[in-house]
């Protein structure tokens, strides 16, 4: 039997490429989208394995540090080193700020870390690690920045030693690395007006400015200029250890809180990008509509094109399965021809995009048959149509 | 003694009910032989669609009886139509030309006419080889791999006469096949349906307003107020 739909398709192929070309750009965005939810997912996943802890210790009754603000002293580690079942501590910062480069600026997560302890960066693709103790940085590609460029923080310069990939924030921002002391200081030092405003404050204080006790005044001053604050310490469990034991130890006993991996990417995934994630899924929906409006319009209107054809064919003996089969065969060739120029638009765009997208073969196979399901569903009305058209009216009067 | 291809009597036709009933067909008569070639002549209203229609099983007469080489296929007075399946019935039994050729776009010459083949169950090979043989009596096998679109409208209407002869049919309705044509087509198109009724002895109904097509008509049927009156044709050789 001869394929009519595939016959169709051939003679009035222009149409069809259009159509489907015009279809697969809608397909492309729908992939894309979900391509921004994995990346966002892919992003979070990626700063927990990067960081190279098992545990994050941070202040108590936070979600820190990634998805509330959370302070520690930076001598906490000690008493943590000191639990049975840690094998390694580190301090690290975080602070999200627009860094300057030259006359402009970039969004970056700055990273205060101590090197050899968790939280130095990794995945690195030029360049060195830090070996100085001020004023070196390691940066994301994604920043930017070049080996040896110049990166303002706050009020100092550092110089790019290192770049890494796919260091980035859970919100996608690139990573800046520098050395904790650096960080501290960006993150938690006031500037100098400030600092001066301050001294003046505690000088005339009575209270603090005592003159029958010497060194009251210099002391509190140097309390309040430094800064022995983190916002978190990354723990390494030691080989065979379960780590919600070593969590639970450091609750117990260092009245911290501990979070394991599944509760951090819980913490992110859940709680952090889950309003992104409803926003997505919800553009999802409205463009899924609309490419099943969109599809059944097209096939509606093709059918109606050819009323007299089906006329012609009903009279001549065609089976109303065969003129249903040939609609939904035109529909699903259209599906699959916008399928195609979506993936391959999808694929083709990714790379442009300034936040990582991830297009995964799972997503397509779904976006595939979520295509056909939608190209059959939209095909309903187009075969109603067809069907309902009357062989009689092949014959004139 | 050879039954007629298609015999009907008393064939009435009622649309609407009540006050607004119209009546079609009021008892139309009508019986054609094998091979025979008639015309059905009438002004517009009068009734001529709507019987092709019913001889078509498109539309189910309301009453009288209707005969198809002998069978039964519709009889007012038992339970109306005496045939299941009016889809195979049209495949397999009734062949149509329409004023215009209708053929089918997306298909080339071949697959228009092979395409009633294959509904009718015959394979691809046997299909197209049939197709052709047509396709050569008509003398349109040189466009059989042609778009239809490419065939001038002399050469679209054999297609479509090739298409509805393609199951052997014992009748064939035409619904004014020349009125497109020129005079010279006309009368080609009409020595193609007396030649192909002869040699597949194929009834032909021929409805036409056609004034220079009627001479060659040995019988016509007039048609008027729902009614059919018969008249002897000239019969003119073409």
């Amino acid at each position: 039997m001869i394929s009519l739909a595939g016959r169709d398709i051939l003679h009035s192929w222009g149409k069809y490429v259009f159509t489907g070309a015009g279809l697969g750009l809608l397909i492309g965005v729908t992939l894309s989208m979900a391509g921004i939810y994995r990346g966002m997912v892919e992003d979070a996943r990626m700063l927990l394995t990067n960081s190279g802890a098992d545990l994050w210790v941070v202040q108590r009754d936070t979600l820190g540090p990634y998805a509330e603000p959370s302070t520690l002293h930076d001598d906490s580690w000690r008493g943590i080193a000191g639990l049975p079942g840690v094998a390694a501590t580190g301090n690290v910062t975080y602070l999200t700020m627009q860094a300057r480069r030259g006359d402009d600026d970039v969004r970056v997560m700055v990273v205060g870390f101590e090197p050899g302890h968790p939280g130095e960066p990794t995945n690195l693709i030029a360049g060195r690690p830090i070996t100085r103790s001020h004023y070196e940085a390691v940066a994301d590609e994604k920043t930017g920045f070049l080996l040896n460029e110049e990166v303002r923080v706050r009020r100092h310069d550092y110089t790019v030693v290192g770049l890494t990939r796919r260091m980035v924030s859970a919100s996608g921002d690139p990573m800046i690395f520098i050395p904790l002391k650096d960080a501290q200081e960006a993150q938690f030092l006031k500037d100098n007006d400030a600092i001066i405003n301050d001294r003046a404050r505690t000088a005339a204080n009575p209270g603090l400015n005592r003159p029958n006790v010497p060194g009251l005044l210099d002391a509190v001053i140097a309390s309040q200029s430094a800064n022995h604050n983190v916002n978190a310490v990354l723990v390494q469990v030691a080989p065979g250890w379960d780590e919600n034991l070593v969590a639970e130890s450091i609750r117990r006993w260092k009245r911290l809180q501990a979070y394991t991996r599944a509760q951090m990417e819980e913490i992110l995934i859940a709680k952090l990008i889950a309003t992104s994630a409803k926003q997505i899924a919800m553009f999802l929906v409205i463009l899924a509509i609309v490419s099943g409006a969109i599809v059944s319009f097209i096939i509606y209107t093709m059918t109606l094109g050819k009323i007299r054809e089906i006329a012609v064919l009903k009279l001549i003996g065609t089976p109303n399965r065969t003129i249903a089969g040939m609609i939904l065969q035109e529909a699903l060739g259209l599906g699959l021809a916008g399928f195609i120029v979506g993936k391959a638009v999808a694929t083709l765009w990714a790379p442009y995009f300034p936040k990582y997208v991830l297009l995964e073969t799972g997503d397509a196979v779904s976006g595939f048959l979520a295509v056909m399901l939608i190209c059959t569903l939209a095909s309903i009305v187009a075969i109603r149509a067809a069907l309902r058209v009357d062989p009689a009216t092949a014959i004139g009067g | 003694m050879t039954l007629p291809a298609i015999h009907i009597e008393g064939l009435t036709k009622r649309y609407g009910s009540g006050d607004t009933a119209v009546d079609a067909l009021k008892g139309v008569d009508m019986s054609i032989a094998p091979g025979e070639v008639v015309g059905l002549v009438g002004p517009s209203g009068s009734g001529k669609s709507t019987l092709l229609k019913c001889l078509g099983a498109v539309i189910e007469p309301t009453g009288g009886r209707m005969q198809l080489g002998g069978q039964n296929i519709y009889d007012g007075s038992a339970s109306g139509w005496q045939i299941d399946d009016l889809r195979a019935l049209r495949r397999d039994r009734i062949g149509f030309v329409f004023q215009a050729p209708y053929l089918i776009p997306f298909l080339d010459v071949t697959d228009n006419v092979a395409l009633s083949l294959m509904l009718a169950g015959k394979g691809n090979g046997i299909a197209r080889q049939r197709a052709l043989e047509l396709l050569q009596a008509l003398d349109v096998a040189h466009r059989a791999g042609a778009a239809v679109s490419e065939l001038s409208g002399g050469e679209q209407q054999r297609v479509a006469i090739a298409r509805a002869l393609a199951n052997q049919p014992p009748v064939i309705l035409a619904d004014e096949p020349t009125a497109p044509l020129d005079s010279e087509r006309a009368l080609t198109v009409m020595h193609i349906l007396n030649q192909m009724a002869q040699q597949y002895q194929t009834a032909i109904i021929v409805v036409t307003h056609d004034e220079k097509i009627i001479p060659t008509f040995r019988r016509i049927y007039h048609i008027r107020d729902g009614k059919t009156y018969e008249e002897a044709g000239e019969g003119r050789t073409i």
